[in-house]
């Protein structure tokens, strides 16, 4: 007979998890082995800011966008164009959101004709499209000598140059931004949403708007994504067209596919996978980009839901199992 | 004059060389209904696999057409075990296939790295075709022109192939209806594979063929691909006859863009689709919509 | 004033004509029943009614009102609600959920992204009611999922309940259901108060002629019989559709 397990009230292990998670984020700069490596957390969260944009599209809209890289660079170019131009940090921030988040109006409603594949094929083209125009409009882009920036900006007076600045101010964009999401998937148009995603005819025929439904969520996603290309290039101090390419969008949507699209903390591990393995493993590894591939093939065959579903359900397994065994060496007991 | 000339004759060349890479992407797209993200890969690995082959291996040295044959061949190959042993795993879900040909991309990608290098490769030009044709003041390169006498030649093999035997009847009525094939007996899963074979052997001939012309390098694959896409996009999706009129047109919009609009050449270039895709998706010529 | 009036409407696809200048004229609170052998056309005509179709000629008017330009998504919002013959429920969601989702259509609350949806009593207290009424108030929780065809069905119908329309179209509510299966759901529509205007399509001949007043008989894209059940069922023209002579 087992004994009945007594939880300690108002405490569920789910809780308990995300505090421990927040104390380590809060506390990286302490234990993580050296600045390299507290840079490396910057990106991750940044990365994840980026994951979680696409992952609303990805996962919540089932739309595959193939292009995502392109509304990160025009945030990120927007930035350094109007720093170069002489505007203050404040103002090019500003612009570079409106800037992203009205090019996502625009590609939105061009892709926004298709859904399923002709989607990912519209957003590969228009991806493409700003690929190009990075590349080749030097007059605003400097093409391939990309744009340099010089300096960071003064959130509240704080200098933000040191790895650990810039760390925590990542830290603070990252949990709004898992904040927003969190709200908007627990909210009416975020169930509205998935519901286009799972049926969207009989969402016509219940009386939603199917179209302006995905409308919102790009430009949501956008405007998360513009944020992410304002942290990535203040964090690089760099763009280039290379940042911007069909591969830069592959690779962040191989994060959201592999941490698994439609959950919270899929794009976050998926995120941190890519990441660690461009960073870290490519130290001792020099094949990791077939290493990348490889992950996302075996991922999308053998995982399709992700890592995140897909440990908790092999976790929740391996529990049943383990309960089962010893609830029977519990009953063989004489 | 010369100039527009030359930038004429250097389209159709293009085109040419395009038709026979979005040849195979049209026919897979057409089968399978998904755009095989793979294709640039295989372009690039065909034409350095080629490449090595002309340029000499273990000592031997290759006469570029049986090169090239091999290349494909091998490509060829290599494309049906992807098929076999990894699209088949997700059958009936498109967006799934897709996203293993764009992995299985990044890691051809890489392997290229790591066997050839980061420096780009070049390609002689086959003996016999070097050199130039005079006509008055006009100079053309006689490799340019074998190249579009091979496209046609590819595409009226291809038409024989899809029109004239009973493989080619499979693959038109799997393009039309996949379902009502099954149900008539045809094998629709192989078919798929020698599809998807046909298609990559196709690229990696494409490539070789584009060697002499466009080099061997690592990044060509994601350049040759946006442009099958969009030659398959204009024509239509399963049309040979779309495949050849898109390839000719993104050929003399490609090379009039770069020369006259290059700031905006890619924008140009897209364009096209891009309209399409929004007024009319099945293409030029083609049998459904994406 | 007609609950629904389809005049001359007509729908073709290529040459062919799937809808063939029909008629219909359903009073408030009627109960219609639309059949006709496979391929009669009686699916694309309730795709017509509801807009996912746009007809080549002909009009729609719903309670007076002229519907045939009017958006399909709009058309819940003035009474209409529809179930499909081939069911169309979120996989990933409890019941109570698809039900609360069909609440939530005709409301301006569904464009709200701050609030915590499960904090919306009103919508859930008014999603389990409509449960009730199709007696599956004790699985609310359940994933859809784990659910039986049957109560699948029950689910769709709560659905189209939840909208409290005017107009209430059923396509083949009955198909793939148990003898008990078919007992309980014909209760339900019994059931269904007189505010409330019916059109069924139905195949399954001896629940569907129980719950016909007048029926219309379509075969190839036409209406060929009108009438009450005893003049269409008695009219030899109805044989000769069904049995061909």
């Amino acid at each position: 007979m087992s004994a009945a397990r007594k939880r300690p009230a108002g405490l569920s292990g789910r809780a308990v998890a995300y505090a421990i998670a927040l104390a380590a984020l809060a506390t990286v700069p302490y234990w993580m082995p050296g600045e390299y490596y507290i840079n490396v957390s910057s990106q991750i969260l940044f990365y994840a800011v980026f994951a979680l944009g696409l992952n609303v599209l990805v996962g919540y809209a089932g739309l595959v966008s193939l292009g995502h890289a392109g509304l990160l660079g025009i945030a990120a170019y927007a930035t350094g164009y109007m720093l170069e131009s002489g505007y203050g940090h404040p103002l090019a921030i500003v612009a570079a959101l409106v800037i992203g988040v009205a090019s996502m109006a625009l590609y939105a409603v061009l892709s926004l004709r298709a859904t399923g594949i002709g989607f990912i094929m519209i957003t590969l083209a228009l991806g493409e499209i700003i690929w190009g125009l990075c590349y080749r409009w030097i007059s605003i882009t400097n093409g391939d000598n990309g744009i340099n920036l010089h300096g960071r900006p003064h959130p509240f007076g704080f200098a933000i140059n040191t790895a650990t600045s810039f760390y925590y101010t990542t830290l603070v964009v990252f949990l709004l931004a898992m904040a927003a999401v969190t709200v908007f998937v627990r909210s009416p148009l975020g169930a509205a949403l998935m519901g286009t995603r799972d049926q969207p005819r009989r969402m016509n025929a219940l009386g939603y708007h199917v179209w302006a439904i995905r409308f919102w969520a790009c430009m949501f996603s956008g405007l998360l994504t513009a944020v992410s290309g304002v942290m990535f290039v203040y964090y690089t101090q760099f763009i280039s067209p290379q940042a911007v390419d069909l591969t830069a969008s592959a690779e962040v949507l191989l994060m959201v596919i592999s941490g698994g699209a439609g959950t919270l903390l899929g794009p976050v591990v998926g995120a941190a996978l890519v990441v660690v393995v461009k960073s870290v493993v490519s130290g001792f590894i020099e094949r990791w980009n077939m290493l990348l591939g490889a992950i996302f093939v075996a991922i999308v065959i053998l995982m399709p839901e992700g890592l995140v579903p897909g440990t908790v359900r092999l976790w929740r397994l391996a529990w049943r199992r383990l309960n089962a065994q010893r609830g029977a060496k519990a009953e063989a007991k004489p | 004059m010369t100039f527009w000339l030359l930038l004429t004759v250097n389209s159709i060349t293009f085109g040419g060389l395009l038709f026979l890479l979005a040849a195979g992407f049209s026919l897979i797209f057409g089968l399978m209904r998904i755009p095989n993200l793979t294709h640039g890969s295989l372009f690039m690995l065909g034409a350095y696999f080629g490449a090595t082959f002309v340029g000499g291996m273990l000592g031997l040295y290759f006469n570029f057409w049986v090169a090239a044959l091999i290349a494909a061949v091998m490509v060829a190959l290599f494309g049906a075990v992807i098929e076999r042993f990894l699209l088949r795993q997700l059958p009936g879900q498109p967006l799934a296939q897709v996203l293993v040909t764009l992995g299985i991309a990044f890691m051809i990608a890489d392997f290229c790295l790591m066997v050839w290098g980061g420096d780009p490769i070049n390609v002689a030009t086959p003996s016999g075709l070097t050199g130039f044709i005079r006509l008055g003041p006009l100079v053309f390169p006689y490799y340019r022109l074998a190249v579009i006498a091979i496209a046609v030649a590819v595409a009226l093999g291809l038409w024989l192939l899809l029109d004239r035997t009973r493989l080619g009847a499979m693959i038109r009525a799997g393009v039309d209806d996949p379902d009502m094939a099954r149900v008539v007996g045809i094998r629709v899963s192989q078919l798929f594979t020698i599809v998807f074979s046909l298609g990559a052997g196709l690229a990696a001939f494409a490539g070789i063929i584009g060697a002499p012309i466009l080099s061997v390098y690592p990044g060509l694959d994601f350049q040759m691909l946006p442009l099958a896409l969009v030659v398959v996009i204009l024509g239509g999706s399963g049309s040979l006859l779309g495949s050849f009129i898109g390839s000719l047109i993104i050929g003399v919009i490609y090379n009039f863009g770069q020369a006259l609009l290059p700031e905006l050449s890619y924008f140009v270039l897209f364009l096209p689709m891009l309209l399409v895709l929004i007024f009319r998706p099945q293409g030029l010529f083609g049998r459904f919509v994406p | 004033m007609s609950a629904l009036t389809v005049s001359s409407l007509s729908k073709a696809f290529g040459g062919l004509r799937v809808t063939n200048d029909v008629n219909l004229d359903v009073q408030p609170g009627e109960r219609r029943l639309i059949i006709g052998p496979n391929g009669a056309g009686k699916t694309t005509l309730f795709n017509l009614i509801t807009g996912e179709l746009t007809p080549d000629s002909g009009s729609i008017a719903l309670f007076g009102d002229d519907i045939t330009r009017v958006p399909s998504r709009r058309r819940p919002h003035m009474g209409m609600a529809r179930t499909y013959q081939i069911i169309t429920l979120f996989p990933h969601d409890t019941i109570v959920h698809n039900v609360s989702l069909a609440l939530l259509g005709l409301l301006k609350l569904r464009w709200n992204p701050l609030i915590d949806l499960k904090r919306l009593s009103h919508v859930t207290d008014d999603a389990r009611a409509a449960l009730d009424r199709v007696g599956l108030a004790h699985l609310a929780e359940r994933p859809l999922a784990q659910t039986s065809y049957g109560e699948r069905r029950r689910v769709e119908i709560a659905m189209a309940l939840a909208q409290s329309p005017k107009l209430l179209l059923l396509d083949e509510p009955f198909a793939g259901l148990s003898i008990d299966e078919r007992r309980d759901v014909h209760q339900l529509l019994l059931g269904i108060p007189r505010d409330v205007t019916m059109v069924m399509i139905e195949h399954n001949m001896d629940v569907a002629l129980e719950f016909a007043e007048r029926i219309t008989l379509l075969h190839f894209g036409e209406v060929i019989v009108e009438g009450t059940r005893a003049e269409v069922v008695a009219d030899p023209r109805t044989r000769e559709v069904y049995l061909g002579h």
